[in-house]
């Protein structure tokens, strides 16, 4: 009961602190990439400004547009934040740190994450606007469809660790890294660019085109429901670098610092990878990301799948 | 038959704790938010011009169609999960069955494909 409260308080404390850290983090990263400062005026830095801004959302009215799906409108933020609640259940911070080793971890973390969709997709629909009802569609076919190569990738780490545990995977890498292997360096490959586009991450992220769609299907938000969004949005991306450093970068383990460390610095560094392409590459088109999806990764990772299956069981 | 019932009550437990954790931000803010509804303020966004027609109208069949791919696929590689995990004790057998069922279901993508349901146009 005790270790089950607490594994779930730290969780829901992890997840506020990484949201603000990330959203400073980014904002840093874009300034130092376009030559600015970013933000310098609240505290060292900056560092105090997530804090502001999220007194200054608690402050915000909540303004409920005319003609809203009232149930699907409210619904909507609980949908997309309390999946990425339950996604911390199996992500081994160490060998100790994890709330619940699942035998079905990887997964139940992939099914729980694949549930954001829904709530997305409600808020674009409850929020009658245009510019939602667009952006909801194109996030759900993007999450989808990039939804197929992504298990295909996590498919194959589970036929080479021969586990769905979490523990179990990061275990069966301790004689070398899983991304070191030719053929789950392409999975890792297929993952990253997969995961990118299920976060609705640059380049795939058409979802939300600020030129084209305001922000896609959280325009109509306000406030803490905003909020909601945006702690959803950052916390999926630490959750899909968690996953990809437990999967391919071999999790907790590594010379000298303590396990925790090892995870915190290679999800944190995943994510840093991910701000910088944001922050460099232009944005796919709609076709051009739907059929990169089908044709072309889809295909690649059952090839793989077949190939790598035949020299494992020969 | 190990007992899975202490797993369900984690799960559900995370489960509350996501609803309380935004249940709570909501709480808090609408304590402190101010109200102050007005016409134009309430109209959703476009623009800032007058609303045109209903926001909620047609749309792309494609999303449709690729949401009926997905669910093939999906429920596949669910399937795929418990072979791959025994696979190798299994041998040769378990892994030309797979390749028969993934071969099947790569017809069925190439078809799609040919029939032109993956274009988006």
């Amino acid at each position: 009961m005790i270790p089950m409260l607490l594994s779930g308080l730290a969780a829901i404390g992890f997840i506020a602190f990484s949201a603000m850290f990330l959203i400073w983090l980014e904002r840093k990263i874009s300034a130092w990439i376009q030559n600015r400062m970013g933000p310098m005026m609240t505290g060292f830095h900056g560092t105090l400004q997530p804090i502001a801004d999220t007194i200054k959302l608690l402050l915000k009215e909540d303004i409920v547009p005319k003609g809203v799906d009232f149930l699907s409108w409210w619904l909507a933020p609980f949908f997309v934040t309390v999946p990425v609640v339950m996604a911390f259940l199996v992500i081994p911070f160490s060998p100790k740190w994890i709330a619940l080793d699942l035998n079905v971890g990887v997964v139940y973390i992939c099914s729980v994450t694949s549930l954001c969709v829904l709530g997305i997709f409600m808020a674009g629909w409850g929020s009658n606007n245009k510019y939602s009802l667009l952006g909801g569609m194109r996030s759900a076919a993007q999450i989808i469809s990039y939804e197929v190569p992504l298990l295909l990738s996590v498919l194959l780490v589970v036929m080479e660790a021969g586990t769905l545990s979490m523990q179990g995977i990061i275990h069966a890498q301790s004689h070398g890294w899983f991304i070191l292997k030719p053929h789950l360096t392409l999975a890792f490959l297929i993952y990253f660019i997969s995961a990118t586009a299920e976060v609705n991450r640059v380049p795939f992220d058409i979802p939300e085109a600020e030129s084209e769609l305001v922000a896609g299907y959280h325009t109509e938000y306000s406030g803490m429901k905003f909020a909601m969004f945006f702690v959803a949005e950052y916390t999926n991306m630490f959750i899909i670098s968690a996953i990809a450093t437990t999967l391919f970068l071999g999790g907790w383990q590594g010379p000298w610092l303590p396990g925790v460390v090892w995870f915190l610095l290679k999800s944190y560094g995943v994510i840093v990878l991910l701000m910088w392409m944001r922050w460099t590459l232009p944005r796919v088109r709609m076709d051009q990301m739907m059929s990169f999806a089908w044709k072309v990764l889809t295909p690649i990772a059952l090839l793989n799948i077949l190939i790598s299956g035949w020299f494992m069981v020969k | 038959m190990i007992s899975l019932l202490p797993d369900y009550i984690y799960i559900l437990f995370f489960f509350f704790l996501g609803i309380v954790f935004v249940a709570s931000a909501f709480a808090v803010s609408w304590f402190l938010r101010p109200r102050d509804p007005s016409v134009a303020k309430n109209s959703p966004y476009e623009c800032g011009e007058i609303i045109k027609g209903d926001s909620r109208g047609q749309f792309n069949v494609r999303y449709y169609l690729y949401a009926l791919i997905f669910v093939i696929f999906d429920v596949e590689i669910l399937f795929t999960m418990p072979w791959a995990v025994v696979f190798r004790q299994l041998g040769m057998v378990a892994y030309l069955e797979m390749v028969v069922f993934i071969l099947i279901l790569a017809l069925g993508l190439f078809y799609a494909w040919k029939k032109g349901a993956l274009q988006w146009q």
